[in-house]
């Protein structure tokens, strides 16, 4: 247990100075500007916007400036402003099927409606490091073609794919109540798409290499921007905020039916902020292991407990538990420490009496 | 406050304005004269909006994460209220939105539409239409090598 210290305030003093020194590194070479971050590390600032559960790119762009690059450390100083503004509402649920597409790719469905767009992908890449970065110059364009409704739509009806389910109640909020479990599908998908794209990623890998295997395809994954909504009264009706970028996973998944199902493709279902496109395929394959109990499967791998998965996906809770062990622990320890000391002298006391007893013995 | 019918044509307008790029909107606003006699009702106030989205794109609604968002009310002094909704933490921006929608409600209607909306949701589809074709260029038929290219 940490107990509060007193003192340090000229060190800490000092070392915050230090912190500040050492972020701005070497004064010859031009400090970093907000915009440059926000325009050149693009996805290191959708990553911040996607765990700190704040899309704000400005902000996001600040943090990771101020945290050094420490995408962490910025995701908790998002997390922390946003406990500052006051919650004005929320929005219609966004409508990710008139998203403007940016990339849209399926694994499973070759001719889609819409087809398939690669979009700025790093896939196919050589990843070869490029000591100077080729001058983008002017880049290819062509003819867009007509709308790209998302695949389970076009594939839905046939019946042979889950369909969305449904029901309009309002949807749990953890930012508000805190967690419990059993966690409906809604709370278990807002924690996933604030969760660490890391740890999301290991369990993803794991479901894979067969820790609750699901035989996954990617259904398809779009990147691109929709319109958020906001109701307002006085005017009585939804007016458009902007848009925000968002990546989406239709996972589907082999499943051999149950009594009342038959046979048929089941989905996992990922959305995130921004252009994460590994975190939103990690949600989808973590998202469809937590639903082993609703489809009658066996819970036996670490991905199927809920529980387990959402009490840890959180990395600004899971940082300041394990960092918290680095802040002054002096009277727990003194504590501990006599109580090794008063074990160590009943040892040797029992020691030397058994010692005794047998020479008496003897 | 009164409860005005749901107005398409307003509602558009909105979009179009809380659409417009921060500087676009400020030139826009500084073109247009004489400026009208008016006071902020309310704010600008930045707060948080829960973004939401739907579970497997068409299900249950879920809650996404929170965007930051600004609002702001306006009223000119022939009486018209004007309202700004927009993303991001620009008081300014919510400001000038309100105004034009209040312009909107008002005897200047039409300058608004031929000043202000017409030409920004022109500048608009132009660089949606820009990306789109950037994008497009990207579009990839991948075939399968059993089956032979179809």
């Amino acid at each position: 247990m940490y107990v509060a210290v007193k003192g340090g305030e000229a060190a800490i003093r000092n070392a915050h100075r230090l912190l500040a020194k050492e972020r701005r590194g070497d004064p010859d070479v031009p400090a970093l500007t907000v915009a440059q971050i926000a325009g050149q590390l693009s996805l290191a600032v959708d990553r911040v916007m996607a765990e700190g559960s704040l899309y704000d790119v400005e902000l996001a762009a600040l943090a990771v400036r101020q945290a050094r690059g420490d995408l962490i450390e910025a995701i908790f100083l998002l997390r922390a402003y946003r406990t500052t503004l006051p919650r004005l509402g929320a929005s219609e649920p966004v409508d990710t099927g008139k998203m403007v597409i940016n990339r849209r790719i399926s694994a499973t469905f070759k001719d889609l409606p819409g087809g398939q767009v690669l979009g700025p992908t790093f896939d196919y890449t050589h990843r070869l490091i490029e000591p100077e970065l080729q001058e983008p110059g002017e880049v290819a364009t062509a003819e867009p073609v007509g709308e790209s409704p998302r695949v389970t739509d076009v594939l839905g009806h046939q019946g042979l794919v889950e369909a969305d389910g449904e029901g309009e109640g309002e949807p749990g909020d953890l930012t508000r109540e805190p967690l419990d479990f059993p966690a409906g599908r809604d709370l278990r998908l807002q924690a996933l798409a604030r969760g660490d794209e890391g740890f999301l990623l290991a369990l993803a890998y794991s479901t894979q290499r067969g820790y609750g295997g699901t035989h996954p395809f990617v259904g398809e994954i779009r990147t691109g921007d929709v319109e958020v909504e906001l109701f307002v009264p006085e005017l009585g009706f939804a007016v458009t905020l902007g848009a925000i970028t968002l990546t989406e996973c239709q996972m589907v998944n082999q499943f051999k039916g149950s009594a009342t199902v038959p046979p048929q493709f089941t989905r996992g279902y990922g959305l995130v902020f921004g252009r994460i496109e590994r975190k939103a395929m990690s949600m989808a394959l973590v998202d469809r292991a937590l639903r082993a109990e609703e489809l009658g499967e066996e819970k036996k791998a670490p991905a199927q407990d809920e529980e387990f998965v959402l009490a840890h996906a959180d990395n600004v809770q899971a940082t300041g538990f394990v960092e918290h062990l680095k802040l002054p622990h002096y009277v727990d320890f003194q504590a501990e420490l006599a109580m090794i000391r008063d074990m160590r002298a009943l040892q040797e006391r029992e020691r030397r009496r058994a010692a005794e007893r047998s020479e008496a013995a003897e | 406050m009164s409860h005005p019918r749901p107005d398409p044509a307003r509602r558009e307008a909105l979009a179009t304005l809380a659409r417009a790029d921060a500087d676009r909107l400020k030139a826009c606003w500084e073109a247009f004269e004489p400026k009208p006699v008016h006071r902020v009702v309310k704010g600008p106030e930045t707060g948080l909006v829960m973004v939401r989205g739907r579970t497997g794109g068409g299900g249950a609604p879920f809650n996404v994460g929170e965007a930051t968002a600004t609002r702001c009310v306006v009223r000119l002094a022939t009486g018209e209220v004007g309202f700004g909704h927009v993303l991001g933490r620009d008081g300014e921006r919510a400001r000038f939105v309100a105004l034009f929608d209040a312009l909107g409600q008002s005897e200047h209607r039409d300058r608004v539409t031929r000043e202000v909306l017409v030409p920004l949701a022109a500048e608009r589809a132009a660089a949606a239409h820009r990306k789109a074709r950037e994008t497009a260029a990207t579009r990839v038929d991948f075939f399968t090598m059993a089956r032979g290219d179809d």
